[in-house]
């Protein structure tokens, strides 16, 4: 990889370029590419331009010399939200997995949810993936999720992500099912301030879910690392059991029970024996790194 | 033989009628509303801390609440018209006059009130105007300020936010008016002295912090490939040639843009130390990749920025700073500092015609002048010079005596041919005009006229007014870098192969720039969180731009 | 959405050899541009898809333009436009001809 392929950025890339640059040099061939023009039957209703590949780019490639699927979610194209064909691709490249059994799939998420426009096949293409990610786990297959792009994974797409083996986020990063918006209009800006933008990365963002252990890794904004944290999470997540099911189980009642009374992550953080608990919105990506790592090192047997 | 001593007389008498609301000077803040009704008279000319940032709050809700029989048809003279509540004095009739000089946020609301009647008006200015009269024809008999800090004897700390105060409270208290200020605090010693206390009469404890804004602050993700395009353009096409080392920039992502791309366009070029080492600019975050380059020896600055405090204090010796340690700006000295002392202006507006005026007024929007003027001018009282202001001078008037041949101001005005919501930015006719015919004003308000600006730079390129020859050249030179809009595409194709040809209208290639090379990766920082690792942590960005 | 169509002739074929080549997302103030070697040698056709109607003479201008300047002969372009200013249109039709003038791997 060249030196600007090094720093460059994750969160600014386009989902072609992250592919791009992740996977090995000129290794990517595309599936349902934009040439064959499978577009959104529904948006031209609502007088709305489409995207040739339906905002996701589907394929398979290598890293690392290791064949790989691959699906990326571009998140500034209807902010990267599940409709029909989108979620139809990724369906698709994952039972694609699980009838072969031996080849892995990344999943670049960048999504705010489904697709208003699309609302009824997009909430049935995300039970569909969800589904499609179990069976593909199921016959061995190990499904990791990279988090770092503009809209985040909100909705569906934080469901889905929560059915993966293994997660990377960055800082940019968000997980969550419902967004900031929603809850402030649900439940007043009392409760949540959707504003207050270090309150939701708290919440939401992706070092509170290294910390919680919601991603098994934290990585810097660079493709580097999103590569290096992808290869390190294929060669070392567990396979799909019913005893890797009963440890996850373990791990989210034990998390309730120990930090169910916090008011914010903060709290959560100082609980967990964060040294200076509030240093760490700030704190640069190695010295945060250093610091989750000591922690807990991230458990692999759980998901 | 009679006295001439009325007005010193009033003053004592108003302030006598305040007296019993306050102990010393301190008033509370729930006797606000009624030390006003004391102290103020109808038909007042009043100030009401009104700056670019910071406002007088409290003593605007309290000026609101009083009784409109006892108070009404007063005269505001404020720089600026940002509070909604500064708009209700006028429905409710508490006022019925203005002179100001901006009111970005209530640019649409001051518009339809002007149309329908309810405002008086007495002119749109510039600040260094509005100043200016405040000790001729608009000296207030009343000013609401505000300041951070009081203490018992009426000793004010501004703070960085400094701003107007001390040219409003000069007018005033000099001018046997009254002055009255709302504090966040009163403290036993006040940091250091921004405004003596025997030029204030009453301090009103406000218990809060004073509005204020962050205006200047751009975050870097928002930049386009556009945007860099054009500040390519402009540090290549100006900053180079003339070298211009003393500037101001008007605030907007294309200036941004331009302070993102000196440490790493700028540096690329070999220009550090040979241009934009002296600014009179408010401290925008953007600029802090250069500062921390090395690019910057100074900066004077006309208010403050929420977020930069810290950053300012541990740079002293690039901003200027108070023994206490903290940013002291003052609008009237950098306005005069960026008309007199700076060989650049560049700046965006929203129109501009086919001479080179450019305004910022729309048929709908009344935004006001604010300083963009005093910098975007000419300063035909200058004498001392410099190597830019010479050369500009010399394209002017190449055939002229050397010896009777003034200089000029670089006047530049940047922006994207096609602006928000795909409005052109070229246009035949201001919209300016129509509204002065609408309002029976005297004069369209008009931002920059066409004989002080210099160069427009586009991402066609840049357009050099300067040494065009006669009013058809200079009208097909705008058309040259106008684009695709209907004003560039009536261009004449032949006229601007000739205006190319002698330099007049320089394309990127001309400039050895490819459009295609302009991208995000050349921003010294893409994002606010990479502008606070530039800071060392020190600059504190304010909530609505994080993302961490 | 408004669909507009502009066929041209070019002086030459565009060079390179890439059969295909895609840039740009579609999102207000933006486009994408597939670019599709498919065409005779002097041909060059540019079919846009657009959310902003009623901006035909300028997309005839701005086409017009680069057809001229980079004579793409034998290419098929395909726009999707979220109502791109067309200075970002000249961009991301530039863009896709320098991607297509390279040579296919």
């Amino acid at each position: 990889m060249s030196h600007s392929q090094k720093v460059a950025s994750w969160y600014e890339a386009s989902a072609r370029t992250r592919v791009r640059l992740l996977l090995d040099p000129e290794s990517f061939v595309e599936f349902i590419g934009p040439e064959l023009r499978e577009t959104s039957p529904h948006l031209r209703l609502f007088d709305l331009p489409e995207q040739f590949d339906d905002g996701i780019v589907v394929g398979h490639g290598q890293l690392d010399g290791s064949p790989v699927f691959v699906a990326a979610q571009e998140g500034r194209f209807m902010g990267g939200a599940f409709g029909e064909v989108h979620g139809a691709k990724l369906t698709g490249i994952l039972r694609a997995a699980r009838d072969l059994k031996s080849v892995p799939v990344l999943i670049l998420f960048d999504t705010g949810g489904v697709r208003l426009q699309e609302a009824n096949a997009g909430e049935l293409a995300i039970a569909e993936i969800m589904r499609a990610v179990i069976e593909a786990r199921t016959a061995g297959v190990k499904v990791v999720g990279l988090i770092g792009g503009r809209s985040g994974c909100y909705g569906g797409g934080g469901l889905i992500a929560g059915c993966c083996s293994a997660l990377a986020v960055s800082e940019q990063g968000r997980i969550a099912v419902s967004g900031p918006e929603v809850i402030e209009t649900n439940r007043g800006v009392e409760e949540f301030d959707s504003r207050d933008h270090a309150l939701v990365w708290r919440t939401m963002g992706g070092k509170h879910r290294r910390l919680l252990g919601g991603a098994e890794f934290f990585v810097d904004d660079t493709v580097q690392d999103f590569r290096d944290a992808a290869l390190a999470l294929l060669a070392s997540v567990a396979p799909f059991t019913v005893a890797t099911l009963r440890a996850e189980q373990e791990r989210l009642e034990d998390r309730l029970r120990r930090f169910g009374g916090c008011r914010d992550a903060v709290e959560i953080w100082a609980a967990q024996g964060v040294p200076d608990a509030r240093s760490i919105p700030a704190m640069p990506a190695d010295a945060f790194i250093a610091i989750a790592d000591k922690l807990s090192r991230s458990r692999r047997d759980a998901r | 033989m009679t006295t001439r001593q009325h007005a010193r007389a009033t003053r004592d008498t108003r302030t006598a009628a305040g007296i019993p609301l306050a102990k010393g000077k301190i008033v509370e803040a729930r006797d606000a509303t009624r030390l006003l009704e004391a102290v103020i008279r109808p038909g007042d000319r009043v100030c009401l801390e009104g700056d670019n940032q910071k406002q007088a709050d409290l003593l605007s809700s309290a000026l609101l609440a009083v009784d409109s029989r006892k108070i009404s048809g007063l005269h505001m003279v404020q720089s600026g018209i940002v509070l909604p509540e500064h708009l209700d004095l006028f429905d409710r009739g508490i006022a019925k006059k203005l002179d100001f000089a901006y009111s970005g946020p209530q640019s649409t609301r001051i518009a339809s009130m002007l149309f329908g009647g309810k405002i008086e008006l007495g002119a749109v200015h510039t600040y260094l105007e509005l100043f200016a009269r405040y000790f001729i024809d608009l000296t207030p008999n009343v000013a609401l300020i505000a300041a951070e800090t009081a203490d018992r004897d009426g000793n004010l700390y501004t703070g960085p936010n400094t701003e107007d105060t001390p040219t409003v409270v000069e007018a005033t208290a000099f001018k046997d008016g009254i002055v009255i200020a709302q504090v966040n605090e009163i403290v036993d010693k006040v940091p250091r002295v921004d405004i003596p206390g025997d030029r204030v009469q009453f301090v009103v404890a406000a218990g809060r912090p004073f509005f204020v804004e962050p205006l200047f602050t751009r975050d870097p993700a928002s930049i386009t490939e556009p945007q860099i395009l054009t500040a390519m353009l402009a540090i290549k096409g100006i900053y180079e040639p003339y070298g211009v080392q003393r500037l101001n920039h008007g605030i907007g992502f294309n200036t941004a843009a331009i302070e993102l791309l000196l440490p790493t366009y700028g540096e690329r070029l070999g220009l550090k130390g040979k241009v934009a080492s002296r600014f009179a600019l408010n401290p925008h975050p953007t600029l802090i990749p250069a500062i921390e380059s090395g690019w910057v020896e100074q900066i004077h600055s006309f208010g403050s920025e929420v977020g930069m405090e810290d950053y300012i204090r541990a740079r002293s010796d690039v901003f200027f700073t108070g023994p206490d340690g903290s940013l002291r700006s003052n609008r009237a000295f950098c306005q005069v500092a960026g008309l007199y002392a700076c060989d650049m202006f560049i700046g965006s507006t929203l129109q501009i015609d086919l001479q080179g005026n450019s305004s910022t007024v729309t048929t709908s929007r009344i935004a006001g002048f604010g300083g963009a003027p005093n910098m975007g001018a000419d300063a035909r009282g200058r004498r001392h010079p410099s190597a830019p202001w010479l050369q500009a001078g010399r394209e002017a008037d190449p055939d002229g005596s050397a010896l009777l041949r003034r200089g000029r101001k670089l006047v530049v005005q940047i922006g994207e041919t096609f602006g928000d919501a795909n409005a052109p930015l070229f246009v035949e006719k201001l919209d300016a005009l129509a509204l002065a015919e609408k309002l029976n004003l005297a004069l369209a308000p008009v931002m920059i006229y066409g004989d002080d600006v210099t160069h427009i730079v586009t991402e066609e390129g840049v357009a050099n007014l300067l040494l065009c020859r006669d009013a058809d050249e200079r009208e097909q030179a705008i058309r040259g870098v106008a684009g695709y809009t209907d004003v560039g595409r009536a261009r004449d194709a032949r006229t601007i192969q000739r205006l190319r040809e002698r330099g007049v209208i320089r394309r990127p290639e001309d400039l050895g720039i490819d459009p295609l090379d302009a991208d995000r990766g050349m921003l010294a920082a893409r994002s606010i969180k990479d502008l606070v690792h530039w800071s060392g942590g020190l600059y504190a960005p304010p909530s609505q731009f994080r993302n961490w | 959405m408004e669909d507009l169509s502009f066929r041209h002739s070019t002086p030459r074929r565009a060079g390179g050899s890439r059969p295909m080549a895609i840039i740009g997302v579609v999102a207000s103030g933006n486009l994408e541009v597939l670019a599709e070697r498919v065409l005779a040698d002097t041909d060059c056709l540019l079919e846009i898809k657009t959310a902003a109607p009623g901006f035909g003479e300028v997309w005839k201008a701005v086409v017009t333009d680069f057809v001229d300047r980079h004579s793409p002969g034998g290419i098929r372009f395909s726009v999707n436009d979220g109502g791109a200013r067309p200075d970002v249109v000249s961009l991301r039709l530039a863009q896709a001809a320098r991607l297509m003038s390279e040579d296919d791997r």
